[in-house]
């Protein structure tokens, strides 16, 4: 049978709440208001964890989310299943199951634990230094690792719950809801500040609520009475939003937060569902208020990490909280009078203290005395030398410390105890506001890090900012309110504070013990399995900066990033290298402040909701018609129209050669389209492209290449004159946006003289592309009263028409050397349009064709795509594209650029046409081109770039870019593969039609 | 995230906006009168500061427009933003 520590009914706990849960497959039972740790407390469970490296027994040592030992995986196997989750931050429910991680098989006999053993081989920088050779060997080790440093498992079927992220903004934000936080919020909502508190835990008040100590008093009554008070007056405030279950995990520049609020975690399963599990609130704040309390520090000394023992502030918030005794046989260790309360805590409610352990010489505060009084024995001048028991611990070993606090003298005393509460001081939880890009000092008298120097309107109030003792939090809080609000009353100002607390402390960072340092195991970072030979080994090795001997001995890179831990760290690397704390540089510590969930991070952005995508107004129809699709940028662009189980080569095969030799059909609305309006739109266009505008009749087009600045292509499409000061460029799908904003950017910055608007109206426009010998046919049954002949309406101009009583704009254009037309009607009759055509062209057999037979169809016409062909590294001339390029012209985007003498090499690579001696091998795009193959290393000329099987020329045909290809004409060349080199002929890149004479076909 | 205070539409997150490089960086009027040297350095050149910089930024998904700001590159402060054609303040 488990034995039962409750203690107490505390206020707390719902003792008429039983909840059963399972921790390891073992049934125990707690109560409404436990959390896990508390619960296993209850239930004498010590034993959690094992440790990272050495595999030790851990145990339970903290109360909060600075736990480095007690972390366990929720839910295992299930598809809620979380890991890394600390077992002291978890509320208990009804049918709550958990396990141990890093540990296998099992808790209680764990194969790891032949590490610690071993430990004489594990030093710092231990799997740098193995690990990392021979290279050949990273496999096996890390399956041994991997095996055996579980770091907990992710989850392998998808997330159930929702989650959701949320802006906010308020003028004041309070994280933490002490007695400083509380008291600082009150005052803000109170001057008519939009306050927002927010608070990891789910009850507000932080530790003084449960401070009942009889020498502290606020107005007469007890701290925690007072307080309770306090809250209740909350309620009654306007402006004031309360969050719980709420942790700011990062704290941004300009007073930018990310809190995560916790929903749902603490319900039982059945009430989970349909519910928003985790919200991220992104809060802008105009003021924070940062009052996130102290973390009490352990203590450095040999084997200080055994299951039972725990820091002192821990214990007594189990006992005065929780209602639980964390052992039957209490000891203390500590430096300061905090070990004191906790051990009158647990004195007042019959819970057994055997013995305080104190390193300083004596103290004569108030509440030593009335520890005297209790009959609790005190070791004044004392330090623990060692501990024992292995799963649980069951003695410690004390002496009498030398004066200088270096060494141990005279002889040893046992002393029997299962609990040991460790009192090392106080340090300021200052991780949020070192995040922000605030600056720390060292405080010589305190030995703590204190805000020193702020880059947002921000204060630190509370233990956070270094006042420890309620008198001086009370007095400096009230200060830095009236400071930050510019206000002259306060709440605070007439409240009488009585205390008796002292701050004299001892501090040592590392205890002696009477064995030599290489002997002992005193740990740092229990996370890590960092102590304090492996800090001193990495100072001997060379490392001085404080993060490189973080990242050489793992101290603090845990998923607590050695919250407990850090302190001693910088202490005993100042101490080892005799220099002042902060010297060498202090930790840095990064959001997340706890760890989150990739839930919540993504909120509602997964699924088709992770990005976003565009629908062509004909997409309906391409679903209908059983089209396969391929994303364009954020488009869904028909890809090919399989029919009766043809493979994409069958069809693209039978689109290309439907389009050339009778009729075919292309979606062409995700093409970029922007209006351009002014009466220096003439000139504008002609200082954007290559190629001269300011001719360009009405109502014709013309295709427009446009450079970068440094002469390479950037864009390319068809521009139409539609007025005397009216265009409609086009731009190729993938770079509308980019062109767009490039244009903006010359006409904001650069000619704010010139005359012209820019709108996109990409959207606006649906457009069917009608290519092939009979499209004209087609469109003549469409809008019969058009006069289509070549006179009125020849290749490269345009013609305002009506179908029915649908506006439409038809550009004569073409991108596959047919003769084509491109339909541009509102996006609201694209599908219309679509079928209308579709109906005429029935007797043609006009088929429908998606990108892939584009790209083939305009590939044996030798047309270049852009991001295909090019890759921002060629210039027009590179293209072999001379003729688009003005030579007339003074200026235009990247001309000068032409002339460097870097882009008039004559060894660039150049595009060319490439036919395999085969004509059935079809070359793999992005296949390597090579002149020899015979020699090492081989010279790389060129990559393929575009390669099809033409079913119009029956071969296979190839665009490449190939070094100094331009004179390279008929010449052999290979293409080098895995299994075969391909023989290929540089040939003219334009295959098929090189008169153009079907255009007009 | 920088809280960026666009001189249109006011006070916009960050992720609205584009950085553009380096301000007040003219293209020459006149570049086929440059030798290869002058023309690489207003193309290629920037100076990229830590500490105070002036730059381009441009309030991509909002009014588009483009604006001057004045950043302090190791600390992320933003210490004024003009107009486009508006003259810099003065340090
Ligand atoms: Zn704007």
């Amino acid at each position: 049978m488990t034995k039962n520590l409750r203690v107490k009914s505390s206020e707390y706990i719902d003792e008429t709440n039983r909840i059963s849960f399972k921790f390891n497959g073992k049934t125990y039972h707690g109560f409404k208001g436990d959390t896990l740790a508390s619960a296993l407390l209850a239930n004498d469970v010590h034993l959690v964890g094992r440790s990272f490296k050495y595999h030790r027994p851990r145990g339970i040592m903290t109360s909060g989310s600075e736990e480095p030992n007690a972390i366990v995986q929720i839910h295992p196997g299930t598809n809620r299943t979380e890991p890394n989750v600390r077992a002291t931050e978890v509320e208990i429910y009804e049918g709550l199951e958990a396990s141990s991680q890093n540990c296998w098989p099992s808790v209680k006999f764990d194969i790891g634990g032949i590490n610690n053993f071993l430990s004489p081989f594990f030093p710092a920088g231990f799997y740098y230094k193995t690990f990392m050779w021979p290279a050949s060997f990273w496999e096996k080790y890390e399956f041994f690792i991997r095996h055996s440093a579980g770091l907990g498992k992710s989850p392998t079927t998808s997330d159930p719950d929702i989650y959701d992220h949320r802006n906010v903004h308020c003028d004041v934000l309070v994280v933490g809801a002490g007695i400083s936080g509380i008291m600082a919020a009150k005052n803000a909502a109170k001057n008519n500040f939009k306050t927002l508190l927010v608070e990891e835990k789910n009850e507000l008040g932080g530790s003084t609520i449960y401070e009942n100590n009889e020498f502290n008093k606020i107005d007469n009554k007890s701290p925690s009475e007072w307080l309770k008070k306090e809250i209740e007056e909350l309620k009654s405030i306007k402006n004031l939003e309360i969050k719980t279950r709420t942790s700011v995990a990062a704290y941004h520049q300009y007073n930018y937060l990310l809190a995560r609020e916790n929903l749902t975690d603490h319900l039982e399963a059945k009430n989970k569902t349909n519910k928003i599990r985790q919200r991220l609130l992104k809060i802008r704040a105009k003021k924070v208020i940062l009052a996130t309390g102290a973390l009490e520090r352990p203590l450095i000394f040999n084997n200080n990490d055994r299951p039972g023992v725990m820091l002192s502030s821990a214990v007594k918030k189990y006992s005065e909280f929780y209602g639980v005794a964390c052992g039957s046989k209490n000891v203390f260790f500590t430096n300061n009078d905090s070990a004191y309360e906790s051990a009158l805590s647990l004195y007042n409610k019959g819970i057994n203290v055997d013995a305080i352990i104190d390193i300083r010489e004596q103290s004569e505060s108030k509440i030593v005395k009335k520890v005297k009084e209790a009959g609790i024995k005190i070791y004044w001048s004392h330090s623990i030398v060692d501990t024992a028991g292995y799963k649980r611990l069951n003695s410690v070993s004390i002496m009498k410390l030398s004066n200088d606090g270096t060494s141990v003298t005279g002889s040893k005393i046992s002393i029997s105890c299962d609990c040991l509460g460790v009192a090392g001081g106080w340090t300021p939880a200052v991780h949020l506001y070192t995040q922000s890009g605030s600056k720390l000092k060292f405080d010589e008298e305190k030995k703590i890090f204190v805000p020193n120097q702020n880059t947002s309107e921000q204060i630190s109030v509370g233990s956070c900012g270094g006042d420890f003792k309620i008198n001086e939090i009370i007095k400096n809080l009230n200060q830095k309110l009236k400071d930050t609000f510019n206000i002259k009353e306060t709440d605070l100002d007439n409240i009488k504070v009585e205390i008796d607390q002292e701050n004299s402390k001892r501090n040592i960072w590392l205890l002696p013990s009477d064995k030599p340092l290489g002997k002992t195991k005193p740990f740092v970072d229990y996370q890590n399995d960092a102590t304090v030979k492996d800090i001193k080994l990495a100072l001997r090795e060379g490392f001085r900066s404080i993060e490189h001997v973080k990242r050489y001995t793992t101290t603090g890179m845990g998923t607590d990033q050695g919250k407990l831990g850090n302190m001693h760290a910088l202490g005993i690397i100042a101490d080892t290298a005799g220099v002042k704390m902060g010297e060498l540089g202090t930790t840095t510590f990064r959001p997340p402040y706890t760890p989150l969930t990739f839930g919540t991070i993504v909120g509602r952005n997964v699924g088709k909701f992770f990005d976003i995508f565009r629908r062509t107004p004909m997409n309906d129809w391409h679903v209908e018609n059983k089209a396969e699709f391929e994303n364009v940028g954020q488009w869904k662009r028909a890809w090919y129209y399989p029919i009766s189980g043809e493979t994409m080569h069958q069809s693209v095969q039978r689109e290309s050669k439907a389009a050339r030799e009778s009729a075919g059909i292309l979606d062409a609305s995700t093409l970029g389209k922007i209006d351009i309006q002014g009466s220096d739109a003439s000139e504008f266009l002609n200082r954007v492209y290559t190629n001269a505008w300011s001719k360009l009749a009405i109502g014709k087009c013309r295709y427009g290449l446009m450079l970068n600045e440094d002469g390479m292509v950037y864009d390319d499409g068809v521009t139409t004159r539609l007025g005397e000061n009216h265009y409609i460029m086009t731009t190729t799908t993938g770079g509308a946006a980019n062109v767009l904003g490039k244009l903006e950017d010359y006409l904001q910055t650069e000619w704010p003289e010139l005359d012209v608007y820019l709108t996109s109206v990409t959207d606006h426009y649906a457009t069917a592309s009608l290519c092939g010998p009979n499209s004209k046919k087609i469109l003549k049954k469409i809008i019969p009263d058009l006069d289509l002949s070549d006179e009125n309406f020849p290749h490269m101009s345009f013609k305002e028409a009506n179908i029915g009583s649908i506006q439409c704009r038809i550009m004569r254009i073409s991108f596959t050397g047919e003769h084509s037309y491109e339909i541009n009607v509102q996006a609201s009759y694209g599908k219309d349009l679509w079928e209308k055509c579709m109906e005429a062209g029935k007797e043609f057999n006009i088929t429908p064709y998606g990108t892939e037979t584009m790209h083939l169809l305009r590939a044996e016409k030798g047309f270049i795509i852009v991001g295909q062909d090019t890759d921002g590294t060629m210039t027009p001339i590179d293209l072999q594209m001379d003729w688009i390029v003005s030579k007339k012209k003074y200026d235009f985007i990247g001309k000068r650029s032409l002339y460097r003498s870097d882009t008039m090499r004559e060894d660039r690579k150049q595009l060319v046409g490439l036919l395999t001696d085969d004509p059935n091998i079809v070359l793999e795009e992005g296949a390597q081109i090579v002149s020899e193959l015979n020699q090492s290393p081989v010279e790389m000329l060129g990559h393929v770039t575009s390669s099809y099987f033409s079913p119009n020329l029956k071969k296979s045909i190839a665009l490449a870019v190939v070094r100094g290809g331009k004179d390279m004409m008929g010449k052999k060349l290979f293409v080098p593969m895995e299994n075969k080199n391909i023989n290929v002929t540089v040939a003219n890149p334009v295959f098929y039609d090189e008169k153009n004479e079907r255009l007009n076909a | 995230m920088f809280l960026i205070n666009c001189p249109y539409c006011g006070e916009r997150d960050q992720q609205e906006f584009k950085a553009g490089g380096e301000a007040h960086i003219e293209r020459p009027k006149q570049p086929t009168e440059l030798s290869d040297d002058e023309w690489a350095e207003y193309l290629f050149m920037r100076k990229n500061i830590k500490g105070v910089q002036f730059e381009r930024w441009n309030h991509a998904h909002g009014c588009r427009k483009w604006f001057n700001m004045v950043r302090d590159t190791s600390n992320d402060e933003i210490k004024a933003i003009y107009k486009m054609g508006e003259k810099p303040p003065s340090q």
